[in-house]
C-alpha cells in the first residue's frame, strides 16, 4: 500500500525566510520604491501592498555563457518552405527564430523584475524610516476585525474566481460586436438573392458570387473565439474593517514659497502616519486639507500637496478657517476631532500672537489632539515661541522641531501613550 | 447484476478526490506498472497546497534547502505569475530519492491527480532508478540526508559569521555551480552520519594540506625560478568549484564547506540537465499506457479519459517555427514521440525502420526500452534512435546561423540526403559540450602573484556572453587573488581574454582574523 502523506497542514511558507532573504539583499532599491510609492500616494492610502520593480540587471545570477556570436547551429520544427541548402534573411531584432542561443542561455529580457510587497512589508519599510519603535509597529499595523464583502469584477485574478456568467456575457456582446458587420452583410446578401431569385430573368452568376460572399461571410463570424482571455471576468471580494467610531483630521500646511518639495514630502509622512494612528482606532475618517499662505483654502489632496504658491504666510487665516469648519460641520459631539500643522516655521511676525490665541482660547478646546510640525534646520521662530507657550496648560498639544524623518515619530509619543491598553 | 459488478469494478470517477480514491489509483496503477516489469523506489505520494508547490519550485524542486536570496526572487516570480492567472503550476514535481517522493497539488482534478501517479511516481521514479547517469552521480537513499546536514550547516555558520558573509560566498558559489561538476568521474557516495562525522576531520586536514602547498612560497624573485617550477595542476581541472575547495589558499574551512555542499547539489542535478527528453519522454510514455491499459481493462470512466486525453495532448503540444507559441522543441512532444516510435519500429518496422535500426526493428519492446532507459542520456538517445519518420513527422529543419555570412544557411531538411546531418545536429543541441563554454582550470602561479588562469576552448568560434565579468569577479573573491581567462584561439595560440587583480587584501585579513 502506497504512503501518502497530507502535508498540506505542514508549515507553510517554507519560503519566506528566502523571501525575506531577498528582501534583505535588495532593501536600498525596496525603500527607493517604497518612498516613490508613497509620494504618488494618497494618505489614506497605506492599506495596501505595493508592486515593486528592481532592474533585472541587478539581480541577475552570472553563469559562463556563450556570447551570441560565432556558429550556432539550431533544429527547428514544422518546416513549411525550406530546402536545403537555402538562405534566409536574417530576423531582426533577434526575435524568435533567430538562431542564437536559445537553446542553454535563459532569455536576457531587459525587464524589471516585478513583485508584490505586501502590505505589511510596505508598512515595515514605511516605518523603518519614520524610525518607529517596535512595539508602535506592531500596534498601527494591527487591524482591527475585518468582513470580506463583494467588489465587483476584476478582469485579472485566478481561475477559482472566474465568474462564467460575466466571462460569457461579456464574450457575447464581444462576438456580436465583431459579427455585426458581417451579419449585417449577410442579411443584405439574402435580401437580394431572394431579389434575384424571385426575378424571371436569369441571374446565375450574380448569384453564385452572391452565395459563395455568404458563406465566405458564415465562415468568417464563425471564426470569431467563442471565448478569449480577454472576456474573463473575476469575483472581486474585498475586505473591510468593522465600524467603530468616527473622526476628522484636519491636514494644515504651509504652502508658502519657503516651502519646497523636500520638505512637503516630510509634511506628508507626518500626515500619514497620524493617519495610521487615527485608523487604529477610528473606523470613519474624515480628512480635511487645508493650505494657506497669506490666506486659507480648504482644497482636495491632490491640490494639498501637489500646487505651489508663493508670497508671504500669515498662519492665523488656516486655523481661523480650521475652527470655522469645525463648528460647521465637525461638532466635537459627534466627531474626534484631529489637527496637525506642517510649516517651515515662517509666519508673519505679528500674526504669531494671535495664533497663540486662537489655539489657547477656541481650537484645542475643540481637538482631541494638535500636533505640530516645523520642518526646518535653522533657527527657532517667533511662531515657534508662541506655540512653545501652550505645551504647559494644554496636554493635547504637541510641537516637534523636523530635521530628518526619524524626527517625527516623537509628536506622537503622548498620543499613543494616552491610549488605554 | 452484471452492471453492478461492471459499475463496483470500475475506480471512482468525478472532480473531487479523496485520499481513498487516490490510494485505489495508486493500487492499480502499481499493479499495471509491475505487469510492465517498471522498475522503481517504492512510492511516497505527498498532498501539498499551491503555495507549498510553489515554495518547491523555489527551492529547486527539493524539500528542503538552505536558504538563498536567490530562491526568495524565484518565489516572488512564481507567485507573481501564478496569481495573476498567466502560468498554472506544474502538476507534479517528484524527487529521485528512496523513497521516491512525488508531491500532488490540492487544487488538482482526481484525475489529475491519477495521472501524476502514473507520470511521476512510476515513469520518472523508474527513469531515476534504471538510467546510468542517475546510477552514477547521484545517491537518492541520502540526498534528503544531505540536504537536511547542508541547510543545518550552513545557518550555523551564518550565525558564527554573519548573513553577508556566507550570503557573498554562496553567490560566488552559485555563479560558479555549472562548472562546479565532475562529467567523469564518480564522486563518492554521501551519507548524513559519515558526511557530519568526516567534516571536522576534513577541515583540518584541507587547511593543512592547503597550507603546505603555500608554504612554498618563496620570498626570492622568481625570474630564474619560472622554467623550472613545475606545473600546477598537473592537469587541467574541468571541475572548478572543486577545485577552489581544495586549493583556493585564502578560503577558511567553513568556506570551503559551504562551497563543497554548492557542489554537490550541483553534481546531483547534472544529471537531470542532460535528460530531459528521455526522461519527460518516458514518463509521458508511461502514463499514457499504464491509464490507457487500465481503460481497455474497463476500469475507468469516459469522462476520466476525456479529460486525461485533453491534458495530455495539451501537454504533448508541438508549436511549429513560425508560430507565436513558438519556444524551441518541446522536450516532452519529443520524448514522447520517440519512445512511441521505437514501440513501434520493435512491433511492426517497415523496411526503412529495418534499414535504419537492424538491431531493434522487430524485437521485444519491452526490452528495447529497458536497454535504452539504463544505457543513454539525450545527445546519445536522439543519435541513436531518432527515426527519419518522425524527422518528416516534425518537419524538423536545420539553421545555421555563422555571423560571418549575410544570411542564416538551411544545412539539411528532413530529406533522405539530410537525416543524418539532423539528427547530428539535434543531438548536438542537447549535448551540454555544446551548450556550455568549455572552461577549465589551466594553470596556478604559485612561485609568482599567486594568480589562477582559466582557459577557454571556444567551440564554433563562439565567444563568452558578458556575464564572464561577473563570473571572474566571483571567482577572485573565492580564488582571494588575481584571475585570468584565456581564450585559445583556432592557431593554438592564447589571448587574454579577461583578467580581474584582487586588491583588497585588508579587509580579507581583518576578516580573517576575527573569525578566528
Amino acid at each position: 500500500m502506497v504512503r501518502i502523506i497530507d502535508r498540506r497542514f505542514d508549515s507553510k511558507k517554507k519560503s519566506t525566510a528566502n523571501r525575506q532573504r531577498f528582501m534583505r539583499r535588495f532593501k536600498r532599491q525596496i525603500r527607493k520604491a517604497v518612498a516613490d510609492a508613497i509620494d504618488g500616494r494618497s494618505i489614506r492610502d497605506l492599506d495596501s501592498g505595493e508592486e515593486i520593480s528592481i532592474p533585472s540587471k541587478d539581480l541577475s545570477e552570472p553563469s559562463f555563457q556563450h556570447g551570441k556570436e560565432g556558429i550556432w547551429e539550431q533544429v527547428f520544427t514544422g518546416n513549411d518552405r525550406f530546402a536545403s541548402g537555402d538562405g534566409i534573411d536574417r530576423p531582426m531584432g533577434g526575435g524568435g527564430s533567430g538562431g542564437g542561443g536559445g537553446a542553454s542561455n535563459e532569455g536576457e529580457s531587459e525587464d524589471d523584475f516585478v513583485f508584490q510587497l505586501s502590505r505589511d512589508e510596505f508598512l515595515d519599510v514605511f516605518f523603518d524610516d519614520l524610525a518607529l519603535p517596535n512595539l508602535v509597529r506592531t500596534e498601527l499595523a494591527k487591524l482591527t476585525e475585518y468582513k470580506t464583502q463583494r467588489a465587483g469584477f476584476t478582469s485579472d485574478g485566478v481561475p477559482t474566481n472566474i465568474n462564467v456568467v460575466r466571462s460569457l456575457r461579456g464574450a457575447i456582446g464581444r462576438r456580436k460586436a465583431l459579427g455585426a458587420p458581417l451579419a449585417a452583410r449577410v442579411r443584405e446578401i439574402d435580401a437580394e438573392i431572394e431579389a434575384l431569385e424571385a426575378d424571371t430573368a436569369d441571374h446565375l452568376d450574380e448569384l453564385a458570387a452572391l452565395r459563395e460572399e455568404r458563406s465566405r461571410l458564415l465562415i468568417r463570424i464563425e471564426a470569431i473565439p467563442f471565448i478569449d482571455r480577454f472576456d474573463l471576468r473575476y469575483n472581486n471580494r474585498i475586505r473591510i474593517p468593522k465600524p467603530i467610531t468616527q473622526a476628522v483630521m484636519f491636514c494644515v500646511m504651509d504652502v508658502s514659497g519657503s516651502m519646497d518639495e523636500q520638505k512637503k514630502a516630510t509634511g506628508k509622512r507626518f500626515f500619514m502616519l497620524l493617519y495610521l494612528f487615527l485608523r487604529r482606532n477610528y473606523e470613519h475618517i474624515d480628512v480635511v486639507f487645508i493650505r494657506h499662505h497669506t490666506i486659507a483654502k480648504e482644497v482636495d489632496e491632490d491640490e494639498f500637496f501637489h500646487s505651489r504658491e508663493s508670497g508671504g504666510t500669515v498662519v492665523s487665516s488656516a486655523l481661523r478657517l480650521m475652527t470655522d469648519i469645525v463648528r460647521d460641520r465637525y461638532p466635537p459631539g459627534a466627531w474626534n476631532v484631529y489637527g496637525a500643522q506642517a510649516s517651515d516655521g515662517d509666519n508673519w511676525d505679528n500674526d504669531s500672537p494671535i495664533c497663540h490665541d486662537i489655539l489657547d482660547q477656541e481650537l484645542l478646546a475643540l481637538c482631541r489632539y494638535f500636533a505640530y510640525i516645523e520642518i526646518t534646520t535653522g533657527e527657532p521662530q517667533n511662531l515657534w515661541r508662541q506655540y512653545e507657550g501652550l505645551t504647559g496648560h494644554h496636554p493635547n498639544f504637541a510641537l516637534q522641531r523636523i530635521e530628518s524623518l526619524e524626527d517625527i515619530y516623537p509628536v506622537f509619543r503622548e498620543l499613543f501613550k494616552k491610549e488605554p491598553g | 447484476m452484471s452492471d453492478t459488478t461492471v459499475a463496483s469494478k470500475k475506480l471512482p470517477s468525478g472532480a473531487e478526490w479523496t485520499f481513498e480514491a487516490i490510494g485505489q489509483y495508486h493500487e492499480e496503477i502499481a499493479r499495471v506498472a509491475a505487469n510492465y516489469k517498471l522498475d522503481t523506489y517504492p512510492v511516497q505520494v505527498e498532498m501539498i497546497t499551491s503555495e507549498q508547490m510553489m515554495d518547491a519550485y523555489a527551492s529547486v524542486g527539493m524539500p528542503v534547502n538552505y536558504h538563498h536570496w536567490s530562491f526568495g526572487k524565484q518565489f516572488l516570480a512564481t507567485e507573481r505569475r501564478y496569481k495573476r492567472g498567466q502560468m498554472g503550476l506544474a502538476y507534479e514535481i517528484v524527487i529521485n530519492s528512496d523513497p521516491c517522493i512525488a508531491y500532488l497539488m490540492e487544487e488538482n482534478t482526481l484525475t489529475m491527480q491519477a495521472l501524476v501517479i502514473a507520470h511521476a511516481a512510476y515513469g520518472h521514479n523508474a527513469f531515476f532508478k534504471g538510467n546510468y547517469l542517475f546510477r552514477t552521480w547521484t545517491s537518492p537513499d541520502a540526498i534528503v540526508d544531505y540536504l537536511i546536514f547542508a541547510r543545518n550547516y550552513i545557518a550555523q555558520c551564518e550565525q558564527r559569521h554573519g548573513v553577508d558573509a556566507v550570503e557573498e560566498l554562496l553567490d560566488s558559489c552559485h555563479a560558479l555551480m555549472n562548472v562546479g561538476v565532475d562529467r567523469y568521474k564518480r564522486p563518492p557516495k554521501l551519507s548524513l552520519l559519515k558526511e557530519q562525522a568526516r567534516q571536522s576531520e576534513r577541515e583540518t586536514y584541507l587547511q593543512r594540506q592547503v597550507n603546505e602547498l603555500w608554504r612554498t612560497l618563496p620570498t626570492r624573485s622568481t625570474t630564474d625560478t619560472k622554467e623550472e617550477s613545475p606545473r600546477f595542476p598537473p592537469e587541467p581541472q574541468e571541475n572548478i568549484l572543486y577545485f577552489i575547495e581544495k586549493h583556493a589558499p585564502l578560503l577558511e574551512p567553513w568556506q570551503r564547506e559551504i562551497v563543497r555542499i554548492v557542489r554537490k547539489v550541483a553534481q546531483y542535478f547534472f544529471p537531470q540537465r542532460q535528460t530531459q527528453v528521455m526522461n519527460e519522454g518516458w514518463a509521458s510514455f508511461w502514463h499514457y499506457t499504464l491509464l490507457n491499459t487500465l481503460y481497455d481493462e474497463g476500469l475507468l470512466a469516459d469522462s476520466f479519459m476525456l479529460e486525461f486525453l485533453h491534458s495530455h495532448s495539451s501537454v504533448m503540444y508541438q508549436p511549429n517555427y513560425n508560430d507565436p507559441w513558438y519556444n524551441g522543441i518541446n522536450p516532452y512532444a519529443l520524448g514522447f514521440a520517440m519512445w512511441q516510435d521505437i514501440k513501434r519500429i520493435c512491433e511492426s518496422p517497415t523496411d526503412e525502420d529495418r534499414e535504419w535500426f537492424p538491431d531493434i526493428a522487430g524485437s521485444n519492446w519491452q526490452e528495447t526500452f529497458d536497454f535504452a532507459m539504463r544505457n543513454f542520456k539525450d545527445e546519445s538517445f536522439i543519435a541513436q534512435f531518432l527515426s527519419p519518420r518522425l524527422m518528416r513527422a516534425f518537419k524538423l529543419f536545420a539553421v545555421q546561423d555563422d555571423d560571418k555570412k549575410n544570411k542564416l544557411f538551411v544545412s539539411a531538411i528532413h530529406e533522405e540526403r539530410g537525416y543524418r546531418e539532423l539528427r547530428e545536429r539535434l543531438s548536438n543541441q542537447y549535448n551540454l559540450g555544446c551548450r556550455e563554454p568549455n572552461i577549465q582550470v589551466w594553470s596556478v602561479d604559485f612561485r609568482g602573484d599567486r594568480s589562477l588562469t582559466l582557459r577557454y576552448q571556444p567551440y564554433n568560434r563562439r565567444p563568452l556572453g558578458k556575464s564572464v565579468e561577473e563570473v571572474m569577479k566571483h571567482l577572485a573573491r573565492l580564488w582571494g587573488f588575481a584571475v585570468r581567462l584565456e581564450t585559445v584561439e583556432p592557431n593554438g595560440s592564447t589571448t587574454l581574454t579577461y583578467e580581474c587583480r584582487k586588491e583588497k587584501r585588508r579587509g580579507d585579513a581583518k576578516e580573517k582574523t576575527s573569525n578566528d
